[in-house]
């Protein structure tokens, strides 16, 4: 066990699994001798060699179009799309190329790689820099979507993606990058895709959310249980495909749901969980569904604090939601 | 009408160094049998075009995407490759696939879309996509298998492997962003890649003049850092050694080439399409005058490579080859409704099986959904 950040975990998760796997490559933008600019990918290159990772042109729909091109030749890519605000370019590559490879071929060809990719707010970064993608590649079959909100899940289910049959984009919270240290194991292990973790525990309201709002929700249910309200925090881990099961047993224990996200709220991924809780576990609700999310605006800059979800915004949703 | 340039690779019309006509030598590398094999390719491309358009005319099959006249671009080409090599295709390039081996039999199931099809009937016709002969799932958005064929020779490249990746493409695509991405991405890390563009000169209505304002395709390699070979798209012949040339570059680690295959879409871009309304009649009796098959076969007469018999016996076997398949596939039934939801992941995850066992469920109950008879492409 050693102590490290997310970002750190992240780094030994690449580094352990290119021991374990030679098919394995990282490429991207300055990911090479400058370990990419948060240093995710820090000393790869010194201990792998310029041809398992390295650096590419400055074009994102090229980085995951020439992944495509590997992982149908039997590679395990691992491109870094430096923040998740640039891959729109690549955004036919990602979503009618590697997500549809399997099916339009009838599974002739397969594109096993993992779109490693930093997102959302509170790193003063503006529009540019601040942005939550995540609805536009959920709604799209034959991709996997990956969120890790601590530095165990983030080597464990990076690992998982890697070895995993299909498509990943792995979206990695910036914000809490260096925020928190917990101690990870040496070498591989896996968390598995699919599997939301019950972050905390509680029977008043469920609260689902992923990434960095899972600390923002901890904060706020801290502050909640000092006003007596009891929270269970589903951390959804995997996005698509997305752990039904631990979201409708938690909400049929408590009969209260809130839903916290970074992005905006219309047509989010939030109001899926939504509606998939009206549908499935209406009989066990107490109170209407209610959404934290940032507000319908683009993603602005001085105003960033006042935009992004806090734990006020989430308590105050907890206390409408028993209050009701 | 484009000029053929001076500088225009041509086996089959060879110039001397002062212009004039040549004798014709055939290239290091080929021998007869290999000719007549071309030649053979080409009638069955040509022969399997012409059916399936008639079948999408009468309904039978829902599109098509011929490639009339451009024969020699994907067969010249794709004869030129190992059984190692990996082929992005577009759309246009039914030759290739014969010419890496696939069978007329499993294209047209997949004309049918039906349960023999390898692809399960999940794309458009002409959307191949064949694993055991290196020939990736074809794409209709213009230009993105580029990228991904430079991503395949990196790959080559890295497990030092004696392999290249070819990918095909139309002139329309040298606008797209792909096409820049991957001659950048292949010249930079020297990947053994050959783009190979079709130049037939029209992209849908949109002519060659419209679509760049570069003097040729070719040049364009010039600014990437590569060789750009223009060569005459309708001599079989010209095309493979343009291609076979570009092949040993790549394999010796000097990187790859664009190829500027000059040629002419005799027919429409898809069964959807009516020229007329766009290209004028003159520049198409120029370029009919021009057909690939008629020019081999005139060589090969020339060099004692032809016979009325060979001819006879080519045809013919083509034209049986298509119509046995052809009434093979029409017996061959839809995909089952359960194979909607496979090969979306490769495990099924539980919000797929959930819809997969409501389909079924309501399909016995009630009758499965009824097929929409007035839905064709397009409305």
């Amino acid at each position: 066990m050693t102590t490290m950040t997310l970002l750190q975990a992240v780094n030994s998760g690449l580094k352990d699994i290119m021991q374990d796997d030679d098919r394995v490559v990282v490429f991207g933008e300055d990911v090479g001798i400058n370990g990419g600019v948060f240093r995710a990918t820090e000393g790869l290159t010194k201990q792998y060699g310029e041809e398992r990772c390295f650096d590419t042109p400055l074009a994102e729909s090229g980085i995951i179009g020439v992944a495509i091109g590997m992982a149908l030749y039997g590679m395990r890519p691992v491109p870094e799309i430096q923040f998740a605000d640039f891959i729109f370019p690549a955004f036919d590559q990602i979503v009618s190329e590697a997500a549809k490879m399997r099916y339009r071929s009838g599974g002739e060809f397969t594109c096993p790689m993992v779109i490693r990719t930093p997102y959302g707010g509170g790193i003063r970064g503006g529009h540019y820099h601040s942005q939550s993608p995540e609805a536009y590649f959920c709604h799209t079959p034959g991709l996997k979507v990956v969120v890790p909100s601590t530095p165990y899940d983030a080597k464990g289910l990076l690992i998982s993606s890697i070895r995993d049959e299909d498509p990943v984009l792995f979206l990695e919270p910036k914000r809490i990058y260096r925020s928190t240290k917990q101690d990870v194991p040496e070498g591989v292990y896996e968390v598995p895709l699919g599997k939301a973790r019950i972050a905390r525990a509680g029977k008043d309201v469920t609260i689902v959310t992923f990434g960095a709002m899972v600390s923002i929700c901890e904060k706020a249910a801290e502050d909640a249980a000092a006003k007596g309200m009891d929270v269970e925090i589903v951390d959804l881990r995997t996005l698509l495909p997305l752990d039904e099961e631990a979201i409708l047993t938690s909400v049929a224990k408590t009969g209260r749901l809130v839903v916290v996200q970074e992005a905006p709220r219309f047509c989010s991924f939030g109001g899926e969980i939504s509606a998939i809780v009206a549908e499935k576990a209406i009989e066990y609700l107490q109170a209407p569904i209610l959404r934290v999310a940032g507000f319908d605006t683009p993603f602005p800059y001085s105003l960033e604090h006042v935009y992004m979800p806090d734990a006020k915004r989430v308590l105050a949703a907890v206390e409408r939601a028993v209050n009701f | 009408m484009t000029p053929m340039a001076e500088d225009l690779l041509s086996v089959l019309e060879p110039k001397s160094a002062k212009g004039k006509s040549a004798k014709i030598a055939l290239p290091k590398g080929l021998d007869r049998a290999k000719v007549q094999r071309m030649y053979r390719l080409m009638v069955q491309t040509r022969q399997l075009d012409d059916r399936a358009m008639k079948l999408q005319r009468q309904g039978r099959i829902g599109f098509y995407v011929p490639s009339i006249g451009q024969e020699a671009c994907a067969v010249g080409s794709a004869f030129a490759l190992s059984d190692k090599d990996w082929c992005y295709p577009s759309y246009r390039e039914p030759g290739a696939a014969l010419a890496v081996g696939v069978s007329i039999q499993a294209m047209i199931h997949q004309l049918y879309g039906n349960a023999e099809d390898v692809t399960k009937g999940r794309q458009m016709p002409v959307h191949y996509a064949f694993r055991k002969q290196r020939y990736v799932s074809v794409s209709s958005p213009i230009g993105t298998q580029i990228v991904q064929a430079v991503g395949t020779a990196m790959a080559q490249r890295i497990r030092k492997e004696k392999a290249i990746s070819i990918t095909y493409f139309g002139d329309g695509a040298t606008s797209s962003n792909d096409f820049h991405t991957g001659l950048n991405f292949a010249a930079v890390y020297k990947a053994p890649t050959i783009f190979l563009c079709s130049n037939n000169q029209w992209a849908i209505s949109c002519p060659l003049g419209q679509q760049t304002a570069s003097d040729t395709i070719a040049v364009k390699a010039k600014a990437y850092g590569m060789p750009g070979v223009r060569v005459d798209g309708n001599d079989v012949l010209a095309v493979w050694q343009a291609t076979s040339e570009a092949r040993a570059r790549a394999l010796a680690g000097e990187g790859p080439t664009l190829i500027e295959a000059l040629t002419f879409r005799i027919g429409p871009h898809s069964s959807s399409d009516d020229p007329s309304r766009y290209r004028p009649n003159e520049q198409l009796e120029t370029w009919q005058k021009k057909d690939p098959i008629e020019r081999l076969k005139k060589f090969m007469k020339s060099a004692g490579m032809w016979t009325e018999a060979f001819e006879k016996e080519v045809v013919e076997s083509a034209i049986d080859e298509v119509n046995a398949a052809v009434k093979h596939a029409e017996t061959v039934p839809l995909p089952a409704s359960s194979t909607l939801f496979t090969d979306v992941y490769a495990t099924m995850p539980p919000h797929l099986v959930e819809q997969q066992e409501r389909l079924l469920a309501l399909e016995k109950a009630q009758g499965g959904a009824e097929i929409d008879k007035n839905a064709a492409f397009p409305l």
